[in-house]
This record gives structure tokens, C-alpha cells and sequence, in this order.
């Protein structure tokens, strides 16, 4: 797709976008539908539409390969981790009540409660982005001869 | 032996430690740094799981609120008999895998894959585990994909290119079997409310005859049955254990189909209880027939194959008969011989895998003419396989002759003498599989193939001979694996009564505003548990 400019170029126009948007999606996962997995999915699909028209070789300048295959577990190791900290906080496993306060009072497990899930959701997007991108030029690159040394 | 202050998280530690381990060893990507990983967290889950096991025998279930959440609401951590005898097995088996691991690993799988493959054992050990600890039934699905997943990788990694067939086989039917058992959790998720098992039990009680109750036991038997390769489910089975790398064989024949057992038992006895599912539904005679079947068909397919891990692998289905039989009898001495078996096999069967995964590091063979002569190149070796085989057989004074004695016993108390008759013949028919093997291995003079064969690095020969050893210990001191076999198989016939419930938050404490959040105090996987709220 070398010469086709109005797809290069709209392209390069929606990139921002689509990952603010993922950002977004991030975020409002809080307060509404969304959450690690669908923004993490949206982030990676800004990566491959990127791929798609500009080359895998391109892509992986932006993305190297072993950014995103080392993202695969750094997202998983986040989620536990925060597990492992709370239990070292003296609370159970994931429990956030005891993230900055423990004892915790009503309001501080509050505050507890919501960095946890902000913690374990960033996670989420990490592997799941990292996961996404990892399948995509695992096939992509498949037959490649560059893939081949 | 373990610091006070982590006994209340033993049920987290169990499956986190392994979890972290294959991030790290994902990470890291190194054989050497992998293996060392999976070698420490596999023998630390050994004191682990025995400490959980000890306090269950003394002073009952083990309850553990994962995120500080209260079952039913919350994710639940539920360690009781046949949970605890489960994830001892299982721990034991990781260890014993991991301690002969690295030369006969290093032999089968190139270098960069080795930390990749540790990556994927321990993940897969952290699924089993976790099938076995948790007491939630979506949650069990969760665990079932990781450690399926890791299989998947773990057999594909096996030398012959046949391995990627086996494992895509695998795929495709564990995948089908995960589907079942996750729309047989929908079904009962649509009927009762809750996946809290403890809780589901207890509102089954309540539902009587439900249709899409039982519908969902279908599905859920179905699926398990998939992952056990209960007969005719098996096909996965052979080509998975015969081409995969000798530890991974070993591993997974003495852990993987027999946590989908201990499921199994958990959803027939334990969710659905023994009135329901075999007073009101044809599961006996169902499960009865499977299991004869596996036991004879599956056994005579094993006399004919040429490939000695194939030839394992088949005995493996016909074992898991032996498993099913004895749940379908439903009787305390069945159900003993069942779970006794279940343990017994899991020894036996790694012994045998580790031998023959021990011929196949010094010679690279695994053919049975190749193996001609091999018994007086390798005496040691073959001696441990021996000893394995009469266990299989179920000679008296190895383990596998007490578990089949419970069988028989729990056969003829319900007067089904066919049964006994048709044990007998298994029994006979494995004389037949395991002799071909052993005269073979000693009673032929040595092929010029086996010409430079030797006797096994120690660690291989120190894992082979442990579990060789186990299995005559377990034969005569029949009341570790027998005794302990009893009390799970009573913890499951007496079935969930309201007083396993305690824990739970009732359904007036779930919409009282007062009782915030339905959250723990902090702190604790104790016993039982009080009022809360803060």
C-alpha cells in the first residue's frame, strides 16, 4: 500500500485518536462498561492498522518485538503483584482495603479499592495490548525471510 | 517448618508462588534460570500443601477469602480432605518432575525454548493447583484454561514434529471440553444463583428436580470427562503422552487427568450430592459401562502398540477406568479404592514414564524392538519400570494392589460380581502389556543400537527409583495412601450440609445496608468465620 496516500495519510490521522480512545476506554472503566481488556485490545488495534499499511517492518521500529512479548507477563506480574502487596500489607490476596492504610478506616478502603483496580486494569491493558500484538506479528511474520534468521 | 505469619495465606501462597514463577522465568527466558525457579517454588509447594493438609485432618476445611471478600460474593479459597489429598499429589509430582528435569530437558528441547517451556510447567502447575484449591465454579473454568494452555505449549514442545499434531489434537477437544463444562456452569449460574460451590450445593438442595439443573450436570460430566479422557473420550490422550518430552509425559499423566477427576468428584458428590446424581439419574450404570469399557478395550489397544509411551498412554485411559469405576460405585469402599487408585496410578504411572523417559535420554528410543536387551544395559533403570509394572498389575504389596482391593471389595458389596470379573481381566490384560515390555528388556540379547547404553545420570535414577520405592511403600503402609483415600472419599459421600456454610454470608446479610460490603476482617483464611463488617 506504498502509493495509496489517502490511506497513509488517514491512517496516520486516526492513530492519535484510536489511542486516546483506548486511554479512554482505560479510564471510564471505573465508572462504566469498559476496562483492561477492551482498551488494551483498541491500543493494539491501533498498532496493527499501523502495520498493516506501513509494513510489519515499520511497526516493529515503533513496537519492537521484544517490547510487546516482554509485556506479555509485565501485565500479569502488575495484577499479582498488587496481590502480593496487599498480603504484605496484612490484608488477604488482592484485598484492596489495605493498599495505603492498614487497619483501614470506611474511606480509606475506599481509596484503597479504587487504586487497586486502577492498578490491576493497567495490567490488564499491558498484557492484553502486549498479547495482541504478539499473535498479530507471530502471523504476520510467518514464511518472512527477514523472520527466518 | 513454615513462619507463622504465612499459615493464613498458605491457600494464596499455593498458587501464587508458581504463577509469579512463570512470569519471572516468561521474563527471563533462560533454561538455566528457569529451571532453578520451577525446581525451588515445586519443592516449596511440597511443605505447603502438606501443612494445609495436616490442618484440614486436624481441624476442618480451610476456608480462604480471596480480594478480602466474603463467600458467596467473593472468589473462595476452599481446602478440605479430598482438596488437600489432591494438592499434595500434585505438588509432590511437580517436584519430583523438576528435580529430574534438567539434563533429560536439555536433550529433548534446544536451547531457546528451555526457559519458555519452565515458563509453561509452571503456569500449568499454578492451573492444577488452583483446579484443585478453589471453591468457586467459574473460577475453576479460569484455572482449567491456564493450565490447558501451558499443556498445549508443553506437548508441542516435544521433539517429534508428531508433538504439534498431538497438541493440536488436544487443543481442539480440551477446548470442546472447557466449552461443556462452561455452559453446564451457565446452566447452573441460570438456576441458583451464585458459582460459590458451597453456597450452589446448598441451593441445589432447595431446587429438587430441575431440568436445566440437570441439563447442566450433563454438560459438566461431558466436559470433565474430555479432559479425563474417560472412554470413549480418550483419543486426545495417546499421541499427547507419546510425543511430548519425557518429563512433560510423566508430569501430566500423573496430574492433569486426575485433578479433572478430582472435578469430577467434586460436581457429582459434593455440588450435585450422591441422592441427586445417582438416585434420581442414570449415572451409575452410565459410568459403570464407560468404565468397563476402558478398562478392557483401552488395555487390549495398549498390548498392541509399539511405541512404549503409547503403549503407557493407553494403560493411562484404562487406569482412569479403574478411577471411574470406582466413583460410580459410590460406596465408601469403592469411592476409597477410586481416590486410592487415583493417588497409586499417579506414582506408578510417573515411575514408568520417568524409566522409559530415562531410556530415552541415554539411547533416544522408544520402539519396542529397539528395546531389546535394555534391561542389562541400563539394570537400574529397568528394574524401577518392573517394579512400577507389577504395580500396575496389582501384585500384592505394591500400591496398586490396594486400591484394586478396595475396588473388588466395593464391587462384590453391591454384588456386582461381573465387575470383579471384568477388574480381573484388566488386571490380566496389563500382565500381557507390561511383560511384553519387560521381556523384551531383559530377556534378549542387546542390538547394536544399545551398544554405548549406560545407566542415567543420578538425578534420573534417584526420581525414577523414589517413586519406584513409593510404590511399595504405599503397598504396604496402606494407611497413608488408603487411610487418607477413606476420609475423602466420606468427606464426599456425607456430601455439603448447611454446617460447611458457616462462612458464607447468608442472603439477609447481602442486602443489609449495615453489614458494609460483605468484607472480611483483615488478615485471614481462618476457619470457619464470624460476623463481620466495618
Amino acid at each position: 500500500m506504498r502509493l495509496d496516500t489517502i490511506l497513509r495519510v488517514c491512517t496516520k490521522l486516526f492513530l492519535p485518536f484510536i489511542w486516546v480512545f483506548a486511554l479512554y476506554v482505560q479510564l471510564h472503566g471505573d465508572f462504566g462498561p469498559g476496562g483492561g481488556f477492551q482498551a488494551g485490545v483498541i491500543a493494539a488495534a491501533g498498532v496493527i492498522l499501523y502495520a498493516i499499511v506501513f509494513g510489519k517492518s515499520a511497526a516493529t521500529r515503533i513496537v519492537p518485538k521484544w517490547l510487546v512479548e516482554a509485556m506479555v507477563p509485565l501485565g500479569v506480574l502488575l495484577y499479582a503483584g498488587v496481590g502480593v502487596y496487599s498480603m504484605l500489607m496484612g490484608g488477604n490476596y488482592l484485598d484492596y482495603d489495605v493498599l495505603f492504610h492498614s487497619p483501614p478506616t470506611h474511606y480509606e478502603a475506599v481509596h484503597g479499592q479504587h487504586w487497586g483496580v486502577f492498578l490491576v486494569e493497567i495490567g490488564v491493558l499491558i498484557t492484553v495490548t502486549g498479547t495482541m500484538i504478539t499473535i498479530f506479528y507471530a502471523f504476520a511474520g510467518r514464511g518472512r525471510r527477514e523472520d527466518r534468521n | 517448618m513454615i513462619p507463622e505469619s504465612f499459615v493464613p495465606h498458605l491457600p494464596a501462597l499455593q498458587i501464587v508462588l508458581p504463577l509469579l514463577a512463570a512470569l519471572i522465568a516468561a521474563l527471563v527466558r533462560n533454561g538455566t534460570v528457569g529451571w532453578l525457579l520451577a525446581l525451588v517454588v515445586s519443592w516449596l509447594m511440597v511443605p505447603v500443601s502438606m501443612a494445609m493438609l495436616g490442618a484440614v485432618l486436624d481441624g476442618g476445611t480451610i476456608s480462604y477469602a480471596l480480594g478480602g471478600w466474603r463467600p458467596p460474593l467473593g472468589i473462595e479459597y476452599r481446602v478440605d480432605a479430598p482438596a488437600g489429598y489432591l494438592l499434595v499429589l500434585v505438588s509432590a509430582m511437580g517436584a519430583l518432575a523438576m528435580t529430574y528435569a534438567p539434563r533429560s530437558l536439555a536433550s529433548e528441547i534446544p536451547v531457546g525454548k528451555r526457559g519458555l517451556y519452565y515458563s509453561m510447567y509452571l503456569t500449568c502447575l499454578a492451573g492444577l493447583l488452583g483446579m484443585a484449591i478453589t471453591g468457586d465454579a467459574f473460577n475453576v473454568f479460569v484455572f482449567m484454561e491456564i493450565s490447558s494452555l501451558a499443556m498445549y505449549a508443553m506437548i508441542a514442545m516435544g521433539k517429534d514434529r508428531r508433538a504439534l499434531v498431538a497438541a493440536f489434537q488436544y487443543l481442539i477437544i480440551g477446548t470442546i471440553g472447557a466449552t461443556f463444562y462452561v455452559i453446564g456452569i451457565g446452566f447452573l449460574f441460570a438456576s441458583t444463583g451464585t458459582l460459590n460451590m458451597v453456597d450452589m450445593a446448598l441451593r441445589l438442595q432447595d431446587l429438587g428436580d430441575s431440568r436445566p439443573a440437570f441439563a447442566g450436570l450433563a454438560f459438566i460430566v461431558v466436559g470433565i470427562g474430555l479432559k479425563l479422557a474417560i472412554f470413549p473420550l480418550h483419543l486426545w490422550l495417546p499421541n499427547a503422552y507419546a510425543y511430548s518430552p519425557s518429563v512433560a509425559s510423566a508430569f501430566l499423566a500423573s496430574t492433569a487427568t486426575k485433578v479433572a477427576v478430582y472435578l469430577l468428584l467434586r460436581f457429582i458428590f459434593s455440588v450435585f450430592g450422591v441422592d441427586q446424581t445417582f438416585d434420581d439419574l442414570p449415572l451409575t450404570e452410565f459410568l459403570l459401562v464407560l468404565s468397563a469399557a476402558a478398562m478392557v478395550i483401552a488395555s487390549a489397544v495398549a498390548i498392541f502398540q509399539m511405541n512404549v509411551k503409547r503403549m503407557l498412554a493407553y494403560s493411562s485411559v484404562s487406569q482412569i477406568g479403574y478411577i471411574t469405576l470406582g466413583i460410580a460405585l459410590a460406596s465408601q469402599a469403592g469411592l476409597t479404592g477410586g481416590i486410592a487408585h487415583l493417588f497409586n496410578h499417579a506414582i506408578i504411572k510417573a515411575c514408568l514414564f520417568f524409566a522409559i523417559g530415562a531410556v530415552v535420554y541415554r539411547c533416544g528410543v522408544v520402539k519396542l524392538d529397539q528395546l531389546a536387551g535394555i534391561g542389562r544395559k541400563m539394570p537400574l533403570t529397568m528394574g524401577a519400570f518392573v517394579i512400577a509394572g507389577l504395580g500396575l498389575i496389582g501384585v500384592p504389596g505394591t500400591a496398586g494392589f490396594v486400591s484394586k482391593w478396595y475396588l473388588i471389595l466395593g464391587a462384590a458389596e453391591q454384588g456386582l460380581w461381573l465387575l470383579v470379573i471384568v477388574i480381573v481381566v484388566s488386571s490380566l490384560l496389563a500382565v500381557i502389556y507390561v511383560g511384553r515390555v519387560i521381556e523384551v528388556a531383559w530377556f534378549r540379547e542387546p542390538g547394536p543400537a544399545l551398544a554405548k547404553a549406560s545407566e542415567p545420570p543420578f538425578e534420573i535414577l534417584a526420581v525414577t527409583w523414589a517413586l519406584a520405592a513409593g510404590t511399595i511403600f504405599f503397598g504396604i503402609f496402606t494407611q497413608y495412601s488408603g487411610g487418607v483415600a477413606g476420609d475423602a472419599a466420606m468427606v464426599l459421600l456425607d456430601g455439603i450440609g448447611p454446617s460447611d456454610a458457616t462462612p458464607l454470608l447468608t442472603r439477609d446479610e447481602l442486602f443489609d445496608p449495615t453489614v458494609s460490603s460483605g468484607h472480611v476482617e483483615t488478615g485471614g483464611g481462618e476457619t470457619g468465620g464470624g460476623e463481620t463488617g466495618h
